[in-house]
């Protein structure tokens, strides 16, 4: 009895739950079948360039899950308000407002990076990856599901950063977060701490990830 | 020859693409055929060499300390720098639809869609820590925009023949085009180091 009662209660909802499987798909698909980098080919320009090492890699994911998060929210939740014929200025707008916060947070806290990352802090405005989800999601989906898009495809940007980064670090230096690990033993492979190599990384990754994946192939 | 030097130097030796990966996702998404990639390759170079002379006045004579406020106001930089470029799409838009039909239609799309090519805003950005005067800034945005149209044609021809050859199945398309790129970047690579 008590079991019928509680499944009529789980019908009546008319809320879904906060992580139903929906929105849970929201962030586990951009890290895998979905993702930005190797997928949908979006944000690579800064993908490429601050993956020399490890500490500017994390640093640039936590900017990028910041403002596409916070962008995506913003606009979800103005969504109805914007006149279709100006959106993308609205859009800019909104992006560039966050970046600019990003820019003089890290100019206050963590300067030495705001120097190497110099220009491609501001180039998230421009990031594909953001006006991407602000036009295909958050202006057609409520506030909720738009933060889970946001985070989500923040963190599969990230994670194809970091793994990037831990390569290009690992085998270029034989450190990681500037940390010596390997020893003198080592002959560090100069090539990887040139930025072409990025493009040889992400490469191979597209190639493994497809070959894993074997629905992603490209037919044409 | 001090400009046609800056124009060199923006051309080959820092190219947008190849050195900086500025507007990769463009350059990627763009140039699986010839005529679209020159399309877009002009259209970069046009604005390209409107907005760099223009984000260089404002940075110096309104958002600069020495500007018209007289305060330091270049944190608005960005905010300002991104309105900028989207109107002169807009303008540019305007100007080549009324006296350009033929050039307008086979832009089509791509008009539009460069406000949000990194190569732009990234030219304007770049420009300023070069610290360049006027004249040199608006050979800098021809230079850089010719950069990346030399890019994004080279690739677009090189991927329009490589229809012909047998690339492994999961490599195609995306994955050998970043190889491609790499190799390329390997090649403008010998040009570093050349002090103009």
């Amino acid at each position: 009895m008590a079991e019928v009662l509680e499944q009529e209660v789980k019908v009546k909802a008319p809320a879904e739950p906060l992580f139903s499987k929906k929105n849970r798909r929201l962030i586990t698909d951009p890290l895998n079948d979905n993702n930005p980098i190797t997928v949908q080919v979006l944000g690579i320009c800064s993908a490429l360039a601050v993956t020399v090492s490890m500490k500017n890699a994390f640093i640039m994911t936590l900017a990028v899950i910041f403002v596409i998060t916070l962008s995506n929210l913003i606009v979800s939740l103005i969504r109805n308000a914007i006149p279709s014929r100006i959106r993308l200025i609205v859009q800019l707008v909104v992006i560039a407002t966050l970046v600019t916060i990003v820019s003089e947070v890290l100019k206050a806290y963590a300067f030495t990076s705001y120097k190497e990352l110099s220009v491609y802090i501001g180039l998230i405005i421009t990031n594909c990856i953001v006006m991407g989800r602000l036009e295909a999601f958050a202006m057609g989906n409520k506030p909720w599901a738009s933060i889970l898009d946001g985070i989500g495809n923040g963190l599969g940007y990230g994670a194809i950063l970091i793994i990037v980064a831990f390569f290009r670090e690992f085998f270029g230096k034989g450190s990681l977060f500037g940390k010596q690990i390997l020893g003198d033993w080592y002959e560090p492979n100069g090539l990887l701490v040139l930025p072409v190599s990025a493009l040889f990384v992400v490469g191979a990754l597209i190639w493994i990830h497809r070959a894993w994946r074997k629905n992603l192939v490209d037919i044409s | 020859m001090d400009l046609f030097n800056t124009w060199l130097n923006a051309a080959f030796v820092e190219n947008m693409v190849l050195a900086y990966f500025f507007g990769m996702c463009s350059y990627l998404a763009v140039s699986k055929t010839l005529k679209t990639a020159v399309g877009l390759g002009l259209a970069v170079i046009f604005v390209l060499t409107v907005t760099a002379p223009i984000n260089w006045l404002i940075e110096n004579y309104i958002l600069g300390e020495t500007g018209i406020f007289g305060m330091d106001l270049t944190f608005l930089r960005f905010l300002v720098f991104i309105a900028v470029i989207a109107s002169m799409v807009q303008l540019v838009e305007m100007i080549t639809e009324r006296f350009f039909p033929a050039l307008y239609n086979s832009l089509g799309i791509f008009l539009p869609l460069i406000t949000v090519n990194c190569a732009i805003l990234g030219g304007s950005l770049l420009m300023l820590t070069k610290e360049y005067n006027f004249a040199h800034s608006t050979v800098y945005g021809f230079g850089a925009g010719f950069g990346f149209f030399l890019a994004i044609v080279a690739l677009a021809a090189i991927r329009e023949k490589l229809r012909y050859s047998n690339v492994p199945a999961p490599l195609r398309g995306l994955g050998i085009a970043f190889i491609i790129t790499g190799l390329m970047g390997i090649a403008f690579l010998s040009l570093s180091g050349i002090k103009l």
